[in-house]
Parts: structure tokens; C-alpha cells; sequence
């Protein structure tokens, strides 16, 4: 058995049971450090097969960026657990049904012999596949790689005005305003003659 | 010799690639070890003579041995585990947290051949190792089961995934003039015209912003709002004594030179002399520029913390999206503009 072999076992159980615990254990913070796991390992098993690129962007996008939003609202809502467990027997068999319909399409998409044959010679081993990749999205596909950035981009715009409201009694600074204000805009000297006890000057 | 070393651990096969790896890594992280003692030493002495006092200088010669007292004192110090804590997390943070800043450090080049992991994909690699550091802090905060450390670990999140944003954007710049991800070849790219044709003139926009979300990443003053001592004690850290503070303490500095080492690689050319290659002696090229690059960058680290005061957390806020960002992407701009026209760019211009 060949050291590939190996590591792609050891990546492969750890994604297995990390997946496991994500949807098992009961903490909501431990679920989500657990598909964390899921992702870095996913990752490993991509490096094994020398997509570099891809491998790398999983762990900068999904782990160092959209896990860390993630881990941020789940610990700030307080969620119980109790309540979301109730049903999770009774919702087993439709779950299993839905994880082997899942599981026929994703084989009959792969084709059963595309899973025994060796895999096709490689565009991309040749010269590494992030420079394959970006000759392929910038030039031969550079059209609808922009149009689907577009489509990404009015996506977020329209997620953000959905979800934007001004809140009243909420004071907001501003900069531009804070940095142009002057000492007498604050303050005002006074000149008056002192005042003493007697009332008079002295 | 090591070429020596190397072929002949490489005559045993498997297991001596290994022992040479484990070697090679132990070259790298035994001396970020000692810079990092050796640089909290010089900060405490910079800070020292900023304020006008005399910084540490009692323990060992000019105070040299301070660090290493105190790293004594916190590893022999008891090490309290709250009792309303989430135990397996609170030891395993600092760790998590140890693990990605030490773990970038494989692709950085010393020197045109001292690189341990050559890969194509080194920055992007650099990209995904400096964005994992924020979890060990985030667990910390959540572990302590504290409000003060609860409140530093949201606050470091939210400002670390706003950064790395525009950092991420600046690296794109240094990206597009190397025309490679690979560091080597970066350093490579810049190399020609001394300290002209290195990449900090034609993306300075983007290198001052590289760096200061450099330092906004690694939590350090003015952006240290995770741990902001008159505010929140001491932010994530506040539960945690003995050696696994002492393992934060370590990560922190840790990552502020690897920063610095970075700033140095993709924006000052890395090894190479800043003199052109002419000039007998000054202009060959090695890895003592590289050092004498990050200790400068190390320094402004330290002379931000004593000039400046704290942001506030909105103003952090504030100069990540709307001013870094906007900037750094219209500077993208003029950059591909640049490339596309040969005024500067990779030497085999695109087709």
C-alpha cells in the first residue's frame, strides 16, 4: 500500500467522523469547530490530489473567512440544544432517505467505471493548476467568469439592502465631520473681570 | 554540507527524508524562537527609551536575560483551568492558535535557495495559514466562559476577517507585477534595477496598506482592541497564566515578524541588495538584507505602540471597508493598467 493510500484512509475516516460529530454532538460551538475539521481535511484529501489551488482556496475562503462568521453568530446566539435535538429520530429515516437519493445521483453523475478506471492524463499536472486555472477563467472563459462575478456581486449589494434598516435613536459619527471641528466650536472663553468674595475688584 | 546531510539522510529512503524534514523545520522554528525573546527584549528596551526610562536591565548583560526569566517564571507558574470553563478547548486554543503562525513560515526564502516548502501556490498558502490564527483566539474567548475574554475574541474576529480582506487585495497587486504566487519567483520579479525595480514603488498604496493591516492583524497597538487592557483587561487572554499564556505571548510576536519578513519578501525584494548588482561587495545579493528589511518593518511595529493611541472600535471599522479596501481595489486597477501597457509587470508580457 503505497503512503498516498495511506494518507488518503487516515484524511478520509478523520472527514468521515468529523461529518458525524458535526450533525451528533451536542454543543453547537463543538459542531461547528467539527465541520472546521470537515473542511481542513476535505482540503487535505484535494492536496493529495494535487489540486493545489483548490485545496488552498477551501481553507482561506471556507475555513479563514466563512467558518469564522459562522463560529461568530453561533456563539453570540444562545442556542439550546435540548429543543433541536427532540426530533432527531424522528427525522432519521427521511434524512437516510435523503442521504442515499444524495448519494445515487452523485455516483450516477461520476459513472460507477469512472470510480475503478485510473484517472485521465491531466491538463493542469504540467505546469500547476493555478496558473491552468487562471489561463482557463481569464481567457478562454473570461465572458461568463465576469458575468457570473456581476451576478455575485448584485447578490451580495441586494443581501445587504434586504437586510439594511435605520434604526431610530441610533447615533452614528462622522469622520469627515469629527476631524473638521475647531477648539471654539467647543469651547468659548469668557472675559470678565475676577470675582471675589467682597464683590468688587480687588 | 548540507547538500552532505541531505544525500546522505536521502540514502536511507523514506525514513531519512523524514529526519531531514524534522531537521529542516527544527532550522526554522528554534531561531524564531529566540527572535522572539530577543525582540520582546527589544521592544521593552525601544519602548524604555521612548518613554525616557531605562527599560529592562537588570537580568544578564543590558537586561538581555529578561525575556528568558520570564519565560522561566511562566512555565514553572501554576496554569488555572476556570472552573466553569470548556475545558478541551481552553488547553487547546493557545495550540491552535501556535500551529498556523509557525506553520507559514515553510514558504518564506531566506535566500535565493534556503526555502523549505518551494510551492507554486506560497502566497495564497501564506493567505490561508494567516487567516487561520484568529481561531485560537476566538476559542480562547468563547472557552474562558468570561465576558471580558468573550468580548476581546468578538472583537479580534471582527477585525481580522475585515482586514484580511484588504490584505488579501493588496496581495493581488504584488500578484499581478510578479505574474507568479510563488515567493521565490517574487522576490526574482523584483530584482534588476537595486531598490528601484522592487515592488514597493509602483504599488506603494498597496504596501502601506499590506502593512498596516498587517499589524491590525496580528492584534498590536494601535488596533489591539482584542486585548485592550483599559477596556477589557486583558481581551481573549485574561483567564489563561503559565505556559499557555506564555504560548500566546509567543504566537503574538511570532506572527509580527512573520509579518515583517512578508512585507520584506513581497514588497522590498526580499534577499536582494538595494544597490544595483555593479557596486562591488554591497550589491551581491543574501539573506542579511532580508534580516536588515524585517528588523526595520519589526521596528515600526514597536514605534507604532509608542506613538499611537488606541482606535476606537468604530474606527477600525471605519478605515478597513471604507477607506483600505476602496483604495486598494482601484489601485488593482491602475496596476493592471500598468501591466497591460509594459510599463511594469512579469518580463514575458501577456500575449
Amino acid at each position: 500500500m503505497s503512503i498516498d493510500l495511506v494518507l488518503f484512509y487516515a484524511f478520509a475516516a478523520v472527514l468521515v467522523l468529523a461529518a458525524l460529530g458535526v450533525i451528533s454532538v451536542k454543543n453547537s460551538v463543538h459542531a461547528a469547530l467539527l465541520l472546521v475539521l470537515c473542511f481542513f481535511t476535505s482540503a487535505a484529501l484535494w492536496l493529495l490530489m494535487q489540486a493545489e489551488f483548490l485545496a488552498i482556496a477551501l481553507v482561506l475562503v471556507y475555513v479563514g473567512a466563512v467558518m469564522v462568521l459562522f463560529l461568530f453568530v453561533v456563539m453570540m446566539l444562545d442556542i439550546k440544544s435540548e429543543p433541536i435535538r427532540e426530533g432527531f429520530i424522528r427525522y432519521l429515516p427521511v434524512g437516510v432517505l435523503v442521504a442515499a437519493v444524495m448519494l445515487a445521483e452523485m455516483l450516477a453523475l461520476m459513472g460507477i467505471r469512472g470510480l475503478t478506471l485510473p484517472a485521465p492524463a491531466d491538463p493542469a499536472a504540467a505546469s500547476g493548476n493555478t496558473s491552468w486555472l487562471g489561463n482557463a477563467l481569464f481567457r478562454d472563459f473570461l465572458l461568463p467568469f465576469e458575468v457570473a462575478a456581476v451576478i455575485l456581486t448584485v447578490a451580495v449589494i441586494a443581501a445587504i439592502m434586504l437586510t439594511l434598516r435605520r434604526r431610530a435613536n441610533v447615533r452614528y459619527e462622522d469622520p469627515a465631520w469629527q476631524v473638521s471641528v475647531r477648539a471654539r466650536d467647543r469651547i468659548r472663553i469668557v472675559k470678565m473681570p475676577p470675582v471675589t468674595e467682597s464683590g468688587g475688584a480687588p | 554540507m548540507f547538500d552532505a546531510l541531505h544525500a546522505y539522510l536521502l540514502g536511507y529512503g523514506a525514513p531519512g527524508l523524514v529526519v531531514w524534514l524534522v531537521l529542516c523545520i527544527l532550522a526554522i522554528a528554534v531561531p524564531v524562537i529566540l527572535a522572539v525573546a530577543l525582540y520582546v527584549w527589544w521592544e521593552r528596551k525601544v519602548l524604555g527609551w521612548m518613554h525616557v526610562r531605562m527599560g529592562p536591565n537588570s537580568v544578564g548583560p543590558a537586561g538581555l536575560a529578561q525575556t528568558f526569566a520570564d519565560v522561566f517564571k511562566l512555565l514553572l507558574k501554576e496554569y488555572l483551568i476556570p472552573q466553569r470553563a470548556s475545558k478541551l478547548l481552553f488547553v487547546l486554543a493557545p495550540l491552535i492558535a501556535l500551529t498556523p503562525a509557525f506553520a507559514a513560515w515553510a514558504v518564506i526564502p531566506f535566500d535565493q535557495r534556503a526555502v523549505l516548502a518551494n510551492i507554486n501556490a506560497g502566497l495564497l498558502y501564506l493567505l490561508a495559514m494567516t487567516s487561520m490564527g484568529v481561531y485560537g483566539i476566538i476559542l480562547a474567548g468563547w472557552s474562558s466562559n468570561s465576558k471580558y475574554a468573550f468580548l476581546g475574541a468578538m472583537r479580534s474576529a471582527a477585525q481580522v476577517v475585515s482586514y484580511e480582506i484588504a490584505m488579501g487585495i493588496a496581495l493581488v497587486g504584488v500578484l499581478i507585477c510578479a505574474g507568479s504566487l510563488n515567493l521565490s519567483d517574487i522576490v526574482r520579479a523584483q530584482s534588476g534595477h537595486g531598490a528601484l525595480g522592487w515592488f514597493f514603488l509602483p504599488l506603494l498604496p498597496l504596501f502601506v496598506i499590506y502593512f498596516v493591516s498587517g499589524v491590525a492583524e496580528t492584534n498590536r497597538a494601535p488596533f489591539d482592541v482584542a486585548e485592550g487592557e483599559s477596556e477589557i483587561v486583558a481581551g481573549f487572554h485574561v483567564e489563561y497564566s503559565g505556559a499557555p499564556f506564555a504560548v500566546f505571548f509567543l504566537t503574538e510576536y511570532a506572527n509580527m515578524i512573520l509579518i515583517s519578513f512578508l512585507a520584506a519578501v513581497l514588497f522590498l525584494g526580499g534577499w536582494l541588495s538595494p544597490f544595483p548588482e555593479s557596486v562591488p561587495l554591497l550589491g551581491a545579493p543574501g539573506w542579511w538584507w532580508l534580516f536588515a528589511k524585517a528588523f526595520v518593518f519589526a521596528f515600526f511595529y514597536l514605534w507604532f505602540r509608542a506613538a499611537f493611541p488606541r482606535y476606537r472600535y468604530d474606527q477600525i471599522m471605519r478605515l478597513g471597508w471604507k477607506v483600505f479596501i476602496p483604495i486598494a481595489l482601484a489601485w488593482i486597477g491602475v496596476v493592471g493598467c500598468l501591466v497591460y501597457f509594459g510599463v511594469i509587470g512579469p518580463v514575458e508580457a501577456a500575449p
